[in-house]
């Protein structure tokens, strides 16, 4: 668990309404909350309507708020419904039961092996890698996608995250693995290339 | 002779290994199965790393000031902007 969300808030004021603690918890965790909808959703008006959504619902319903799981989990699980509430309204084409379903069982896919480890740190973290590095989550189902976000770029334990998502730990690991395994493979296709970039000089 | 680990069943731990959790004798059988096959040292290797890149963009992300603001003033918390706490 971070340190932010260790914080101590008092539950008997958020539940009675009181601003000045309700306006330290939106500050403790409205960044998390911002990233989570830019990381899930790609597009910062779309992650600043989860952001608002989810501290107006929040506060709605602090008063049943019975602190079985810790505040920020909460938070997170009420960010993922907004998230995804909102990817369903973008693109209610998507059939969502049929690309979601496979995802663990499909096989665990290998086909990139260049060494760009190697690479330096300007060419890893440069604007253009780190826009690469956004669009690659898209490309993930929904499913691997939440998972990997609240585990690789929030931090939550492999607990947190199954609480957030209320699935379980297995779930949790066997979609980790997919996530993390498809979007080495991607940034292997990107990284491949800027190494034979600097390899033909 | 031991049966020595394929590619296949290390595939599987990877999570567990990169995040530190494995247990000490698949670790270890880990261990020596890259040292012998390249591809699945790159395949650790560049795992690692990926996953390193992408701890590192939420550092990166913060929410703008701007944004904040439009949050207090949609919560009815206006009176409070002005008391962000310096991280
Ligand atoms: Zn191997």
């Amino acid at each position: 668990m971070n340190e932010e969300s260790q914080q101590e808030f008092s539950l008997d004021l958020l539940r009675s309404g009181d601003r000045a603690e309700i306006a330290r918890l939106v500050d403790a965790h409205s960044t998390k909350i911002y990233r989570l909808g830019l990381k899930m959703l790609a597009n910062p008006q779309d992650a600043e309507d989860v952001l608002q959504n989810t501290f107006l619902k929040a506060i709605q319903a602090l008063p049943k708020f019975e602190g079985r799981s810790s505040i920020s989990t909460w938070l997170y699980r009420i960010a993922i419904n907004e998230s995804l509430m909102l990817i369903r309204r973008r693109k209610p084409e998507f059939d969502f039961a049929s690309k979601v379903e496979g995802d663990e069982d499909d096989e665990l896919l290998l086909t990139q092996f260049s060494d760009w480890c190697c690479l330096p740190e300007s060419e890893l973290v440069s604007s253009e890698a780190q826009n690469y590095l956004d669009k690659a989550i898209q490309e993930l189902s929904e499913k691997l996608r939440v998972v990997f976000i609240l585990r690789d770029i929030e931090k939550l334990s492999i607990t947190e995250t199954s609480e957030a998502l209320n699935i379980s730990e297995a779930a949790v690991k066997t979609r980790l693995l997919r996530a993390r395994l498809q979007l080495r493979e991607m940034l292997s296709i990107y990284y491949g290339e800027r190494l034979d970039e600097e390899r033909r000089g | 002779m031991k049966e020595h680990l394929n590619c296949g069943a290390l595939l599987e731990s990877l999570s567990e290994y990169v995040d530190g959790v494995l247990g000490d004798a698949l670790c270890e059988e880990i261990e020596s199965h890259v040292a012998g096959c390249d591809d699945c040292r790159v395949v650790v290797d560049t795992l690692k790393k990926t996953i390193c890149l992408y701890h590192e963009t939420s550092e990166k992300t913060a929410i703008p000031l701007d944004v904040r603001e439009r949050l207090f003033h949609r919560l009815n918390l206006d009176d409070f902007i002005e008391e962000r706490k310096q991280t």
